[in-house]
């Protein structure tokens, strides 16, 4: 064959052919139109429908936000001015509402002169927390982080300088007792210890400390209560507190949901269950009715306090969940390895199982998170102000009568941004943690 | 031998509690059994110390008193005489009533956003993705009150409806929606077999019931045949008269009548009323819901690898028998959970009832109830136990399925 092929060859090319560019079909925007838009009738069909969808879309809403009427006092003012400029009846936005109610939407009757707290405590809370998001900063940021808290509830509701000092120094404490106490008594007795002096600490000496310190040195800023606390800062506020302190509330709950210990693993589930089985507002509902009945007569703590805790709670159970699904995923290699290397339950845990099974729990919680921020909304049903019962009250009020697209856009638009960004964040947490190269 | 013992001799020690392994897990559960009994016995102690200082009782007799307030949706018979405990039983029915209406459309509309979202057509792909992450991004409970508020200040008013030339029609002549609510026609029975209406109801399901039975079966024998002969012999118009004829002759024998709503006086009358709040909820609460099961079935179709696919054109099946056979059961495998999860979140959700005033169990039997009465610790109690019961059960049910359809692994 391939000698009478060599015959039949009269001509052997022997430079290169230049490259040419490809067909214009082939190529270029044609090419992605082609391919994206057009490839068969029914996409054509869906390419007109999603056309004519977006352009009702677009044609109703840009000229009525773009052309939306910034200043006003009330939406009967606001109507007229839309006379004087478009005529009659032009569908235009009031934004004016979102403008004269700025402030309340953001802090609630947090008090006007005082504002500086909260927008302080904000850039606080930005500093605290980008070190623990983003790992290229500099890690002494992170004690900042860990004072952060103090600080901004200091901030946030005023009062004497040394009540925060004084809790933080429990803290301290317990640190100490750990670090200098436990070597000495043993790593358990150390950890009892370690407990119990802050309780007591924080339980007998911390209201005294700080009333005396008070007393000598008179630091602090005008308290403000939590009632008047509202909108996006009272959403925020829970939220975050919510998000702290359920995570290792959840990881707790997930490794009593899987430990060998028969009391512990059944009281976890029942936990998990029942916090699971019943909807948020019952629980809150639970948490402002019912809470006098099961504490001691005469105890009454904040409203807010309550719901954070029974936030925190709530989807700590959620968290336990996705921290399981996580802890299941993982090979029981890597349980039986740690147990061959000779580590303890407590730090094969720590070094071994959890940073894997957080790793892959990871879009898990931070949509945990997510649900928790939206869920922050519900508390409007138990009296407080949030940005919801805010825009209710805006609405019934006797100069915005009737004007609900504007405000609920706005308050739309700020949560879609908070809850969008985490989980792009969740997105990029995932990307930096990929192991396995594809 | 070289195993490892205990040194002989010495008994028990009481420091092996904690630092045997063996006593250690013992010692811990024990610890933690009397700390969790000791605070249970404190929670119990305050409870009944505050009782008895409020002068209340714990006791469930309420539930037969008359409950003296009105519900204005029911779906069984109600009135202000009756007890408490028929008013929560009108809740749990509302309840289950929006939340089976609520499911039904979240999953239409969750199934074609998720297979749209896999479109290759750009456009139809993006606008899905908006309308997933939109959704999902934003408070439901922003969505349920954006809704009422569009369906009570931007419809017109039944007085619109009026007149030779009135500025509002109905829609096909048939649907009036209204500031007040939508009315939709009603089919009643004129010569109808029970006096209560429920059971002729119940006859017309149980006929359609027996109808797809029978159908199901014909589809079984020609599948039959089909597996014998080579040939499947034509069924679709059996099927098609086994779905429509018995039926429609006993909606006839009853009289059945379409009732189509009117303007009568200032309001519409006739037809069925669905009001603005549930109107709202559940379409809030389909649309809220839709997103998150759209996400769960794009999930699943992308979880069935391309190779399924290819095998099957290699065996040379056709693509409606490969996405029958091969795809949907590989893709139900990976939907199936977290969707009836998302049906367990969505009748959790509709105790949001609240925001527009949707008469479910937490409204009447959490809400009216516990005000009347006075018996919030009663009433909270048995509220989440129905929460609790009803997630038990569903996520049971859901447990048993999983564990069916399972690959079965060594």
């Amino acid at each position: 064959m391939s000698e009478t092929h060599a015959q039949t060859v009269a001509y052997v090319r022997d430079s290169m052919v230049e490259q040419r560019e490809p067909p214009l079909s082939q190529s270029g925007a044609y090419k992605w139109i082609h391919e994206n838009l057009l490839s068969s009738w029914v996409n054509v069909l869906l390419t007109i429908v999603s056309l004519w969808v977006i352009w009702v879309a677009l044609s109703h809403v840009v000229p009525w936000a773009a052309l939306g009427i910034w200043s006003a006092d009330s939406l009967a003012q606001c109507r007229e001015i839309r006379d004087e400029i478009y005529g009659a009846g032009a569908s235009v936005a009031c934004w004016a509402v979102i403008g004269e109610r700025w402030n309340q939407l953001l802090f609630g009757f947090y008090p006007p002169e005082l504002y500086w707290r909260p927008v302080l405590a904000f850039v606080v809370f930005l500093m605290a927390i980008a070190p623990v998001l983003f790992a290229s900063l500099p890690r002494k940021m992170l004690w900042g982080s860990l004072l952060a808290p103090f600080v901004l509830f200091w901030l946030i509701w005023g009062g004497s300088a040394w009540m925060p000092v004084a809790v933080a120094l429990g803290f301290v404490l317990g640190w100490a007792v750990l670090r200098f106490a436990g070597p000495a008594i043993g790593a358990l007795g150390g950890l009892i210890l370690a407990i119990v002096v802050p309780v007591l600490y924080w339980a007998f000496v911390a209201g005294p400390l700080a009333g005396g310190l008070a007393a000598a040195i008179p630091i602090g800023l005008e308290p403000v209560g939590s009632n008047d606390i509202g909108g996006f800062m009272l959403a925020t506020i829970i939220g975050v507190s919510g998000i702290v302190l359920s995570l290792p509330l959840g990881i707790v709950l997930a490794l009593g949901r899987q430990s060998d210990l028969f009391i512990i693993n059944k009281c976890s589930v029942i936990f998990i269950e029942v916090i699971r089985g019943v909807p948020l507002i019952v629980w809150l509902f639970t948490a402002s009715l019912l809470l006098n009945y099961f504490l001691p007569p005469g105890t009454n703590f904040d409203l807010m306090l309550r719901v954070i805790i029974m936030v925190t709670l709530f989807s700590s159970a959620y968290i336990a969940e996705v921290v399981r699904g996580g802890l299941a995923a993982l090979p029981k290699g890597q349980y039986e390895a740690a147990d061959a290397l000779g580590l303890d339950y407590w730090k094969s845990m720590r070094l071994i199982i959890l940073p894997q099974a957080l790793k892959i729990s990871i879009p898990g919680i931070v949509n945990t998170f997510i649900g928790l921020f939206k869920d922050t909304t519900l508390v409007v049903f138990i009296g407080l102000l949030d940005p919801i019962g805010l825009s209710n009250a805006i609405r019934a009020s006797t100069e915005w009568n009737g004007i609900y697209w504007e405000l609920f856009v706005f308050i739309g638009l700020c949560f879609f941004v908070f809850c969008f960004s985490m989980g792009r964040y969740s997105l990029f947490l995932e990307k930096k943690l990929r192991r396995e190269h594809r | 031998m070289t195993t490892m013992t205990d040194p002989p001799g010495q008994g028990f020690r009481l420091s092996q509690l904690i630092y045997d392994t063996r006593y250690r897990s013992m010692t811990i559960q024990v610890v933690a059994m009397i700390l969790l009994m000791l605070l249970f016995s404190w929670l119990v102690s305050n409870t009944i110390h505050n009782l008895q200082n409020l002068g209340k009782d714990f006791d469930f007799g309420f539930l037969s008193q008359p409950s003296g307030y009105d519900i204005n949706q029911r779906l069984i018979e109600y009135n202000s005489q009756s007890t408490h405990g028929r008013a929560a039983l009108v809740g749990i029915i509302n309840t289950v009533l929006v939340a089976f209406l609520g499911c039904a459309l979240a999953t239409v509309l969750g199934v074609i956003a998720g297979v749209l979202r896999l479109s290759s057509n750009w456009l139809v792909s993006r606008l899905m993705a908006v309308y997933v992450e939109g959704f999902r991004n934003v408070p439901l409970l922003l969505w349920i009150v954006l809704i009422f508020a569009l369906m009570t200040e931007s419809t017109p008013a039944p007085s619109a409806f009026r007149g030779e030339d009135p500025d509002s029609t109905m829609l096909f002549d048939v649907i009036a929606i209204t500031n007040r609510g939508v009315y939709i026609p009603a089919i009643h029975f004129g010569t109808p077999l029970f006096t209560n209406g429920f059971f002729n109801w119940l006859l017309v399901l149980i006929v359609l019931g027996a109808s797809i039975f029978g159908i199901q079966r014909l589809r079984h024998w020609a599948t039959e045949k089909q597996e014998a002969t080579g040939v499947r012999p034509t069924t679709w118009y059996f099927i098609l008269g086994l779905l429509v004829i018995p039926t429609a002759i006993l909606m006839v024998l009853m009289g059945a009548f379409w009732d189509i709503p009117s303007l009568q006086g200032f309001n519409f009358g006739g037809g069925i009323h669905l009001r603005n709040s549930l109107i709202a909820l559940w379409l809030a609460l389909s649309l809220y819901t839709g997103a998150f099961i759209a996400e769960i079935v794009r999930g699943g179709i992308l979880a069935v690898s391309k190779g399924q696919t290819e095998a099957a054109y290699a065996l040379g099946l056709r693509p409606g028998t490969t996405m029958n056979l091969v795809i949907l059961p590989q893709a139900m495998r990976v939907i199936i959970p977290p969707l009836i999860s998302q049906f367990l979140n969505l009748t959790k959700n509709s105790s949001l009832a609240i925001a527009v005033g949707y008469m479910d169990v937490r409204s009447t039997l959490g809400g009216i109830t516990i005000n009347q009465t006075g018996r919030e610790l009663e009433g909270m109690l048995l509220l989440g136990l129905f929460y609790l019961v009803l997630s038990l059960l569903i996520s049971g049910a859901m447990n048993i399925y999983n564990s069916s359809v399972k690959l079965k692994e060594r």
